[in-house]
């Protein structure tokens, strides 16, 4: 069974993102940039499958500029056995990923898509809902478990106050969450083998999709600001301010 | 201009956050209408036929709804888009899982999670788990739209008279099939939906000390949250989560109990109303965003505030 694992280059999770200085966009100069932490679950739970028997292949592809080399290069030091990056210098929307996404599947014709459930930039969720809808598959969003048995899937999905188990059929999409799994770390062994694996490089117009935006980012702002309250010296004064002041207690 | 707002319930109630959703549509266009898919949810339409602001009620009773799958329910949605220039559902699991299939189903790019309308095709929204807000313009023929609850005051459950019509199942899947739900059997309010929330962090020391902030939490109707590091310290399971990757909460008191505040945490919690925190650390870095800060030692102060609620 091979598995397709869509990643994303993204800003690492502990950076603080500030907009540029005329508010066109955030200030992306000069910061950490990572792997995606939910494809990190997504990658993990792809090689777990393969340990375990279940997989033959895993195949980490990500669509962006030339430096997401790096973190296909990271995919391939997790565990992946191969990868691909559709090149683009432009940020695409999720729909237009979903669609480049759509046509590496549909030439790899894997039996499962595992993907984070979001990236932690532009915090949309929604490519994976988008590709399942493009390719016709099932999806299970949001997993903390996932179970492959012949041609279906038993998934468990965070929802709301609980879990839900779902069976899909696959081929079929599956989104991360954080509880699927723990990600390893990269052994300096795999990074050193990793380096010198040959990665599948393509160009996005090769591909003969429509790319073009649909939205058009008008402004980049930071939010409110929070001021600092108060020091209170004791449980009484904190119950008062809540009682008669802040009045969200009573 | 009609706006159709999917309701979210579980056939028999519906779930708050549709109310939310439907004030956020009102400010778009006075003419609102609701989608209720379920499986035996008249008592669901007739629920939302008497919500204020809503015009109109569709009614898709079947038993291929009954546990609303993305595959079937954006199919469906679908079928009923024609006639609506903005498509809207809570940003929850709910609305996050199908909003988006439907969204490219339509060929369209959905505006995800907004927090502010500023035209019918304007809308603001946080990004960098709320470092940033932008300013997103969407020149697609048809709107199809998240809503964080939190950032709009709920319509009222009365006052509306819709009249509810019902239509027929339309591309029924079968791809998808509902196994089991295991939904927590707590009294206290689900973390994202809670008016008031308590979260421990790492200062709490074990699983076992969460019982001080339970005993709080019974007494003021609140949700038990915690930070990542708790989390990863094994005190308890990522679904307490408040941070970046975890739950967005907003409610209009948090209390942060030995939570220093990483920009992790912060990114979860820093659009609370109120925020308290309690850390014996006079430096830390959740005193720079609480409105009411208390430097003690919380396990003193935690049997304190639970004796004098």
């Amino acid at each position: 069974m091979k598995i397709v694992v869509p990643i994303k280059r993204v800003v690492d999770y502990n950076v603080k993102v500030r907009p540029l200085g005329d508010q066109s966009d955030v200030d992306l100069n000069n910061v950490k940039m990572s792997m995606n932490p939910f494809c990190e679950i997504a990658i993990e739970e792809a090689v777990r499958l393969k340990e375990a028997g279940t997989a033959t292949e895993v195949i980490a592809v990500t669509v962006g500029k030339k430096d997401s080399q790096e973190q296909l290069r990271t995919a391939l030091a997790l565990g992946a056995d191969k990868a691909i990056l559709i090149e683009c210098e432009e940020l695409l929307e999720p729909l237009s990923i979903a669609k480049v996404l759509s046509k590496v599947i549909e030439e790899e014709d894997p039996k499962l898509v595992i993907l984070g459930k979001q990236a932690i930039d532009g915090d949309n969720n929604q490519t994976g809902q988008m590709l399942a809808a493009l390719l016709n598959y099932a999806q299970a969003t949001f997993a903390s478990k996932v179970i492959i048995e012949d041609d279906v899937a038993v998934v468990t999905r965070e929802i709301d106050g609980g879990l839900q188990t779902i069976k899909i059929k696959l081929p079929a999409i599956v989104t991360t969450d954080l509880r699927l799994n723990e990600p390893r770390y990269a052994s300096l062994p795999n990074i050193m083998k990793a380096k010198k694996k040959e990665l599948d490089i393509r160009p996005i117009e090769d591909l003969e999709i429509d790319v073009s935006s649909r939205t058009e980012l008008l402004s980049v702002e930071l939010p409110p600001e929070r001021q600092a309250g108060i020091k209170v010296e004791s449980v009484e004064e904190l119950l008062n301010k809540l009682k008669t002041e802040a009045k969200v207690i009573s | 201009m009609s706006i159709l707002v999917i309701a979210e319930h579980d056939n028999s109630n519906l779930k708050p956050a549709t109310l939310n959703t439907i004030a956020a549509g009102s400010e778009i266009s006075p003419s609102v209408h609701l989608l209720v898919a379920g499986n035996s949810c008249q008592s669901v339409a007739d629920e939302c036929s008497a919500v204020e602001g809503v015009e109109k009620v569709l009614l898709a009773d079947d038993v291929a709804y009954e546990n609303q799958l993305a595959e079937s329910i954006a199919n469906l949605i679908k079928s009923a888009s024609s006639d609506y220039t903005h498509i809207l559902a809570p940003a929850t699991t709910f609305g996050k899982n199908i909003l988006p299939r439907l969204s490219a189903l339509l060929d369209v790019q959905q505006i995800s999670e907004i927090i502010e309308i500023i035209s019918e095709d304007t809308f603001k929204r946080p990004i960098y788990a709320g470092s940033c807000i932008a300013t997103v313009k969407s020149n697609d023929p048809i709107k199809v739209i998240t809503v964080r609850a939190t950032a709009f005051d709920p319509v009222n459950t009365s006052g509306g008279s819709a009249t509810v019509d019902s239509i027929s199942a339309e591309g029924l899947s079968d791809l998808s099939s509902f196994v089991g739900e295991e939904i927590a059997k707590t009294d206290r309010p689900e973390l994202t939906a809670a008016s008031i929330v308590i979260s421990g962090g790492r200062g709490m020391q074990s699983g076992d000390n969460f019982h001080l902030l339970e005993t709080i939490a019974d007494k003021l109707g609140a949700a038990v949250g915690a930070s990542r590091a708790a989390v990863d310290a094994g005190f308890v399971p990522n679904d307490y989560q408040v941070g970046q990757t975890g739950k967005i909460v907003a409610p209009d008191l948090y209390i942060a109990v030995g939570i220093s505040g990483a920009i992790q945490h912060l990114a979860g919690m820093k659009d609370s109303k109120v925020i308290v925190a309690i850390n014996k650390d006079e430096d830390a870095p959740i005193f720079q965003v609480a409105d009411y800060g208390l430097v003690a030692d919380l396990f003193d102060a935690l049997p304190e505030l639970s004796e004098k609620l």
